[in-house]
């Protein structure tokens, strides 16, 4: 074994995943203060420590924009009691919010986030089948919503679980066929070799535009975000698949869904929007010095947190679809559209080639 | 109503429809599930039982009463005037336009209910109207918010915001006003009032507008909305639909043109009437009743008599005073309105032996009273026809073959309010 392997990579599981985490408390934090912009109100602006406000300017500034709501809410959420209903399926019921973060994390390790700092590519693992990794991954984080909807032993999240699965096998189909396209045109499914393509070649979202537009709705529709929370769905199933958790169990849900939607911001910035490069300021090479290595993160995270605004700010506009109209969508619209963009593309290239 | 028809619609419920017909003959089992008393889509307490195959409802059983607080007795033991404080808690949503109402029933029994003065005429006119907005704003709010687009709310709150405040400027409380009186008012409005009234109205059409954008003409609305909960012209007849629930189905009926009372015949409006009587067209109907009633406002604010100050001092009141309280000066300085103080305020409004039934155009349908007097300061019986509790009668009907997803939209286009159902 390659000791210098291990312990780089053991280094970076755990900075991304404290990133990961950090990015995910204060992405619930973003989701409120957003919320609170587009509907005209302040949002949270009064959580602190008491020591804080002896801080001049910072201290009010950051009890304003809500920086504590964050340690507040996971407190709250460690210490509230952890209930169990009775008659739950309890190795399901514990088993369910595991699964539905797990993936989500698990999701990002084939990420580039950065090109290289000093001899370390910035990427935990460099799979070549990175892409088909992802969906194999992604696919799994459905299992925590159906599981705690059959475990739960109630009715309203039983029908949350349901909502789940029939979700899943719409949504999922035209998601793995949007990408096909840009598999064809970057001639590769390693996601780093996707981002040197993309680096010479220019953004792939010029290329495939279809197939942006079908990733991201599947994508909303995979986070379990409005317009497509079927499986939660406040106002119909009253929470759905998390009615009947408590405390941190039930944390962990809205856990993954942000860590889910941080992995495909992630995707999305890597697929079409070439990831860790700018295609000025030599943003586009790969990092000679610790700068331009950093500068590439910073890059990469940058775009990302774009498409973090982009999902709260549909999340708040947009009405509820209802199950059956995302399965039409998925099937009669998707699907073709996706089939038809695969078929194109293929044609093109083969013309230009 | 031309706006609805120029949109392309694939009317996905009937998809859902023939859907679940093809499946009838695989055995199934039927789930019952208990929507409410206490669901986020239920407004207050309203239950559902609900038998389901799969998603689809094949079955449907309002459940009412969750609010029972037994209004209708109460006012068996109390004056008229005791009883208009619970007026306010009937359609909470618009206390003034039930005070109204409850007033104008009891005016009827008097005979005096078209012998009101102008003033108080207008000024109850265009209290009903800032209520009907109110109501109908937080039936947006909620019914947005039922469908997912929960921003719809605040945006609404923040209008309904400015009509409290009137209220408030008004009668004093923001919700309940108990501002009518047995023939006229508590007291006229402030000398602003009617400056801010104009000024709601020109800001509430921008923010009615913004609404619009979101909603009206978007996708996913129009796809949740169109066909979904469709009461025909006969359905809603036959089950005594009244409001904009009767109008969405494409019956032109409004108690304020068909039955005019107080100053509505003076005043130029239309009553908008939908076509098809499925949820979007209730959805539009009443969009369109909130701009008929800036409309009502508008003319209101030019012809009302006195003008917005008042200084011809025009009476709010009807000059008898075995009716309206005489005015404290009066009371300390004269025998007579001593007398008419103490009994109208121990005995109550004398009314003559009789029955009478008042309907209301109120936001919700028509608030109807009925009430049987013996004579005397009491009523012997009166009965509220609640609209709340006449249109959710319809769900039964109108919810099998709909999804779960549709009862919210269904119950939100109804939009009803449980204090005025339960009363």
């Amino acid at each position: 074994m390659d000791w210098n392997f291990i312990i780089f990579s053991v280094v970076k599981v755990a900075v991304v995943f404290g990133v990961l985490m950090t990015m995910v408390a204060y992405s619930v934090m973003a989701e409120r203060k957003i919320a609170a912009w587009i509907q005209d109100r302040p949002g949270p602006n009064r959580v602190a420590p008491p020591f804080v406000k002896y801080i001049p300017v910072l201290g009010p500034f950051l009890t304003r924009i809500g920086f504590f709501q964050p340690l507040a809410d996971g407190l709250k959420s460690f210490l509230k009691e952890d209930f169990t209903p009775g008659g739950v399926k309890k190795i399901y019921f514990w088993l369910a919010p595991a699964v539905a973060v797990v993936p989500a994390l698990m999701t990002v390790a084939v990420i580039p986030f950065g090109s290289v700092m000093g001899s370390q590519k910035m990427v935990i693992a460099d799979l070549n089948v990175g892409i088909l990794y992802t969906f194999g991954i992604v696919s799994l984080g459905v299992y925590g919503i159906v599981l705690a909807g059959y475990a739960a032993n109630s009715k309203f999240p039983f029908l949350g679980g349901i909502r789940a699965s029939a979700q899943m096998i719409s949504y999922e189909i035209a998601m793995g066929m949007s990408v096909i396209p840009v598999l064809l045109i970057a001639g590769n499914l390693n996601l780093s070799g996707i981002i040197t393509w993309q680096a010479t070649h220019g953004w792939l979202i010029c290329y495939a535009p279809i197939s942006f537009v079908i990733f991201i709705v599947s994508a909303l529709a995979e986070t379990n975000r409005t317009p497509f929370d079927f499986a939660e769905a406040e106002q119909e199933l009253a929470g759905g698949y998390n009615v009947e958790y408590s405390s941190m169990k039930f944390a962990m849900f809205p856990m993954g869904e942000y860590a889910a939607m941080l992995a495909s911001a992630g995707m999305m910035v890597t697929l079409f929007f070439g990831g860790w490069t700018l295609p000025f300021w030599c943003l586009d090479q790969p990092a000679h010095s610790l700068g331009m290595g950093l500068a590439h993160i910073l890059v990469f995270i940058a775009k990302m947190l774009f498409f973090m605004v982009v999902f709260i700010w549909i999340r708040w506009m947009v009405p509820r679809f209802r199950y059956d109209q995302l399965m039409d969508l998925g099937w009669r619209r998707f699907l073709p559209l996706a089939l038809a963009n695969i078929l194109i593309t293929a044609i093109a290239l083969w013309i230009w080639s | 109503m031309a706006v609805i028809q120029d949109i392309e619609i694939r009317d996905s419920a009937a998809r859902t429809a023939a859907a679940a017909e093809e499946l009838q003959d695989v055995q199934g089992e039927r789930m019952v599930l208990n929507m409410g008393p206490s669901h986020p889509a239920t407004h207050g307490v309203l239950r559902i039982v609900l038998e389901l195959d799969g998603e689809v409802i094949t079955k449907a059983d309002p459940d009412v009463g969750y609010l029972h607080r037994g209004d209708e007795k109460i006012a068996e033991n109390m004056t008229y005037t005791q009883f208009i404080p619970y007026t306010d808690r009937l359609d909470y949503l618009a206390p003034l336009a039930s005070n109204v109402a409850y007033a104008l029933a009891v005016e009827k029994l008097l005979g005096i209910h078209e012998k009101l003065p102008p003033r108080c005429q207008y000024i109850r006119v265009m209290c009903c109207e800032l209520s009907r907005i109110s109501a109908h704003l937080l039936g947006l709010g909620a019914f947005g918010m039922d469908a997912g687009a929960i921003t719809i709310f605040l945006l609404t709150f923040t209008e309904r915001e400015k009509i409290y405040n009137l209220a408030e400027a008004a009668s004093g409380a923001r919700l309940t006003t108990s501002y009518t009186r047995i023939g006229g008012l508590m007291r006229d409005i402030p000398p602003n009032w009617c400056a801010q009234v104009k000024q709601f109205c020109d800001e509430f059409e921008v923010a009615l507008a913004e609404v619009e954008t979101l909603l009206t003409r978007n996708r996913i609305w129009v796809d949740r909305l169109r066909d979904v909960g469709v009461v025909s012209k006969k359905m809603a007849i036959d089950y005594g639909l009244s409001g904009p629930n009767l109008r969405g189905s494409g019956v032109d009926w409004d108690l304020r043109k068909n039955q005019p009372y107080l100053c509505y015949q003076d005043l130029e409006f239309d009553i908008p009437v939908g076509s098809v009587g499925d949820s979007y067209d209730r959805y539009m109907v009443r969009q369109e009743e909130m701009r008929q009633s800036v409309r009502i406002l508008r003319q209101c604010l030019q012809k009302i008599p006195g003008g917005w100050g008042n200084e011809a001092k025009k009476p709010v009141n009807v000059a008898d005073g075995k009716i309206t309280l005489p005015s404290k000066q009066k009371v300390l300085s004269s025998m007579e309105e001593l007398i008419h103080q103490f009994m109208l305020v121990t005995e109550g409004v004398n009314c003559p032996p009789g029955e009478i039934y008042f309907g209301h155009e109120n936001p919700k349908g028509e608030l109807g009273f009925y009430i049987n007097s013996k004579g005397g300061g009491t009523p012997y019986r009166l009965k509220i026809r609640s609209p709340s509790f006449v249109n959710l009668s319809i769900l039964g009907e109108v919810l099998p073959g709909c999804m779960i997803s549709d009862v919210p939209v269904v119950l939100g286009s109804l939009d009803f309010v449980m204090g005025e159902c339960d009363r």
